[in-house]
């Protein structure tokens, strides 16, 4: 078990965990709140990686579950004085729970069909949060008690991301795991190999929903305020290119998808007014739609250069620094 | 000068090399058969020369290089018969027969060729809109040569015609082929693991062993040859 | 019944746009297996595109309409051809990816340069209506199915009796048995691309003429929609599609109509996914899709 690859992702594990330990002594607050982010959405990431990046089945509901966690979260709290700590193993339970149930009408679903009926779920449940406003503070949302610094954002979201991260390759590391990448090469040869289909793929989605709880009560924490709105579809696409970008099948990879989705919108303009100068610029870059535009090309370029992601770039310079030890 | 020239080809698939230097040669008007077991490169062959596959070495046809793209070879006239015979399913066989013309612009022509392959073929006309891949595999395999003769082509590859199909219907596959061959001189090369009945069909062949030329001569002499007969003649 | 008929006809034209666009996506999924994510930003962008053709450069609405098309064409095969095709090699995913790249790219872009406020596209047939006894037919859903029927007849026409049709739909069955015969495969899938986007960009325009003012953002819900007409018709299946969209169309509207409590505006998106959902639960293939014996 201890292969050259198993080292591998040990090293740039702990490499990792050793910047996210230092980084705070480098940043200031508020981008150590920003951080704290990028942390909220690496738990969701690392749940969708999970479900479609092991399992391979394309899901564009996660941030659907990512607002049952919020919610569980910001109602306990607010409205039943519980500590927001406690709540968030009950958030992600029940995020869990209703990905679990998605699973069964799922099951008959493959490929284009199943990705776009998870289209429905942050529908379905943003239009349920807004219906039920006595319980939910409908479209306005509603705002949590306690107020948190950057750096308690990040001391507090950090070291759960890390646990969730481990706890998913623990997931992964037995049965579980093959059968997921079993699923995920032919269902057929799944079940041919004992593979019992139904319970693994409903605990795909369970599993999957969980980590997006988790990080969905720590977004809420984080950001003091739930709205509906913020949970759309939007967010679950912007979580699936997280993982796209990371690399899919890498566990590792979810940290450079979590900081790209986080970062590069927020540095798009000035990363146009950056490319614009030689050409004298032309179009304004804080105009609306210029960072999108920039965003999106970004993205691009990525797929074109680095179609298996991060991880799959990281791979490739390993393997040209040691070849002849490389065994897959 | 042969009408096809393969000169130390080599071909492969990602990493792995299936033909390792193969040289051939067909001229016009015959019919020529390559042989050997699975995975000899015989397959692989053909798609070098129709362009499927990437490939190192000298192809000439009719003394120029042939392009390195199926559609290129199509439109010099190669017309390639692939495994399984390449039916377009989900279309009917008038469908199918249509595309075999479709590189032509001669439609007064295209049509009397329609005419006299559905009047040795009459279910062809009768069963024109039925889909093709509810035929039969021997029925896919006339439709499939049927439309090859629809494209006219100065050579025919056919990659295992005989495979999956009844004794009684290979045997009227090849009795066509030949026909086609001394009637209208159609130049064939075909990939056959039943070397029984290709040696039968051809004048020559090449007997192919892991992705390189073991044997060649005619066909008459490779059935007298102790070790094919052993081998692949199973006497 | 009175409002009954007139409801069943505004159905009718929205069901109209939305079975455009589904068969776009139905088209671009046959030919290439790929879910355009991008399709109704495409679609925008080409109204985009009228739009200032009618209001910067004083064309009128046909002229505008009818260059549109072929400009969207070229735009649709464009894509295909730079961004699409390189990409194919790396998996359904990343291509999936590339095309929710695209929807953010031409959504921005669109922002940028004309500004996200609202705009106004209209058809000679806009707000009109035409009095039957006590019955008033809105003229623009009329149009809209018309326009929609008129396009999808001639794209079948063109599949089903042309040259090129034909090779399209050897090109979707089987791409090397196609190349084979000499089929410039690759080049029929781009033009298959280009002829969805004639069908996004008809959509977008009637979309913009039925919704009176429109912004960048105007096909991201009738996009939904569409996913769910194309889903519930088939992914595979044209004639689903179309279909698909026309009942869409009408269910929703005849909902809203007689149930205004449960069924808000606001709630409409949600029951036509919900009863999407439930299609697939008993027809996993959607209700005209090939039903692919897998009893795993």
């Amino acid at each position: 078990m201890i292969t050259r690859r198993f080292v591998a992702g040990l090293v740039a594990t702990l490499v990792a965990a050793a910047v996210i330990l230092v980084l705070p002594l480098f940043l200031s607050d508020t981008h150590e709140y920003r951080f704290a982010f990028v942390a909220t959405f690496f738990i969701a990431a690392l749940g969708l990686q999970i479900l479609t990046g092991y399992a391979g089945l394309i899901s564009l509901g996660q941030s659907g579950f990512m607002l049952i966690g919020a919610y569980t979260t910001t109602i306990l709290s607010v409205d039943h004085g519980w500590h927001e700590l406690a709540t968030i193993p009950l958030a992600g339970l029940l995020a869990g729970i209703a990905g679990f149930l998605f699973g069964f009408p799922a099951l008959r679903l493959r490929g284009a069909y199943l990705a776009l009926a998870t289209f429905a779920i942050p529908i379905a449940v943003i239009a349920l949060a807004k219906k039920y406003s006595d319980f939910t503070g409908g479209g306005g949302g509603k705002n949590l008690t306690r107020v948190l610094t950057g750096h308690e954002a990040y001391v507090l979201t950090w070291p759960i991301a890390g646990l969730m991260f481990v706890l998913a390759w623990l997931l992964l590391l037995g049965k579980l795991g093959r059968s997921f990448r079993t699923i995920r090469e032919s269902e057929i040869a799944a079940v041919s190999s004992g593979v019992n289909l139904t319970v693994t793929k409903t605990l795909a989605f369970g599993i999957s929903a969980f980590f997006a709880g988790v990080g969905g009560s720590l977004y809420a924490i984080v950001i003091g305020f739930v709205n509906p709105d913020t949970f759309s579809i939007n967010l679950s696409l912007l979580l699936l290119i997280g993982v796209v970008v990371g690399g899919l099948g890498s566990l590792v990879g979810v940290v450079f998808g979590a900081l790209f989705i986080e970062y590069v919108p927020l540095y798009a303009p000035d990363i146009l007014s950056w490319a614009e100068k030689p050409f004298g610029s032309p179009l304004d870059p804080q105009r609306a739609g210029a960072g999108a535009a920039v965003y999106g090309f970004s993205l691009l370029l990525v797929l074109f250069l680095a179609p298996y992601g991060v991880a799959g770039l990281l791979r490739r310079a390993y393997k040209s620094l040691a070849p002849s030890s490389y065994t897959h | 000068m042969p009408l096809l020239k393969l000169t130390d080809v080599r071909a492969r698939y990602g990493q792995v090399a299936a033909v390792h230097g193969i040289s051939l040669t067909v001229d016009d008007g015959e019919i020529v058969s390559l042989l050997g077991a699975n995975g000899a490169g015989k397959t692989t062959t053909l798609r070098a020369i129709s362009g499927m596959v990437a490939t190192e070495g000298s192809l000439a046809f009719d003394g120029k290089p042939l392009p390195r793209k199926a559609e290129g070879t199509a439109r010099r006239g190669i017309t390639h018969v692939p495994e399984g015979r390449g039916i377009l399913g989900e279309l009917t066989v008038w469908e199918n027969l249509k595309m075999g013309a479709y590189l032509r612009r001669d439609r007064k022509a295209v049509a009397s060729d329609l005419d006299e392959v559905t009047s040795e073929l009459p279910w062809l006309r009768a069963r024109r809109d039925q889909q093709a891949g509810t035929l039969s595999g021997g029925e896919q395999q006339m439709l499939a040569l049927a439309r090859a003769r629809l494209a006219r082509p100065r050579l025919l590859l056919l990659d295992e015609p005989s495979l999956g199909l009844a004794p009684i219907i290979v045997e009227q596959f090849f009795a066509l082929v030949r026909r086609l061959n001394e009637e209208q001189g159609l130049t064939v090369l075909v990939v056959e693991q039943n070397a029984n009945a290709a040696l039968e069909l051809s004048s020559r062949a090449y007997l192919l062993e892991v992705g390189r030329v073991a044997l060649e001569g005619a066909s008459a002499d490779l059935r007298e040859h102790e070790g094919v007969r052993k081998s692949y003649l199973g006497y | 019944m009175a409002q009954f008929v007139q409801q069943v006809v505004a159905g009718l034209g929205d069901g109209a746009i939305y079975a455009s666009l589904a068969l776009a996506l139905v088209l671009i999924y046959r030919a290439t297996h790929v879910i355009n994510f991008a399709q109704g930003e495409m679609g925008m962008v080409s109204t985009y595109i009228a739009y200032a053709l009618i209001a910067h450069h004083g064309w009128s609405y046909w002229p505008a309409f009818v260059f549109t098309l072929g400009v969207s064409f070229l735009g649709g095969f464009a894509i295909h051809e730079t961004v699409i095709r390189p990409l194919h090699r790396a998996g359904e995913l990343t291509v999936v990816m590339a095309t929710i790249a695209l929807l953010v790219i031409l959504n921005g872009l669109v922002s940028w340069i004309w500004q996200p406020d609202e705009k106004i596209l209209l058809s000679p047939l806009a707000g009109g209506t035409w009095s039957i006894g006590s019955v008033a037919i809105p003229q623009q859903s009329v149009y809209d199915l018309i326009v929609v029927l008129v396009c999808v007849t001639l794209l079948w026409l063109l599949f089903r009796y042309t040259k090129l049709g034909l090779a399209l739909r050897a090109s979707a069955v089987d791409p090397s048995a196609s190349r084979l015969l000499g089929v410039r495969v690759p080049w029929m899938l781009s033009i298959g691309w280009g002829f969805a986007a004639i069908l996004s960009a008809v959509a977008g325009m009637l979309a913009a003429s039925a919704q009176f003012i429109f912004t960048p953002g105007f096909m991201q819900v009738t996009i939904i929609y569409a996913f769910a007409a194309a889903i519930l018709g088939g992914l595979e299946s044209p004639v689903g599609a179309v279909v698909g969209g026309l009942t869409l169309g009408v269910t929703i509207n005849l909902l809203g109509t007689y149930f205004p409590g449960q069924i808000s505006p606001d709630m409409r998106l949600p029951v036509a996914l919900a009863l999407l959902l439930l299609v697939l639960v008993f027809r996993p293939a959607g209700l005209l899709g090939r039903t692919v014996v897998r009893r795993v």
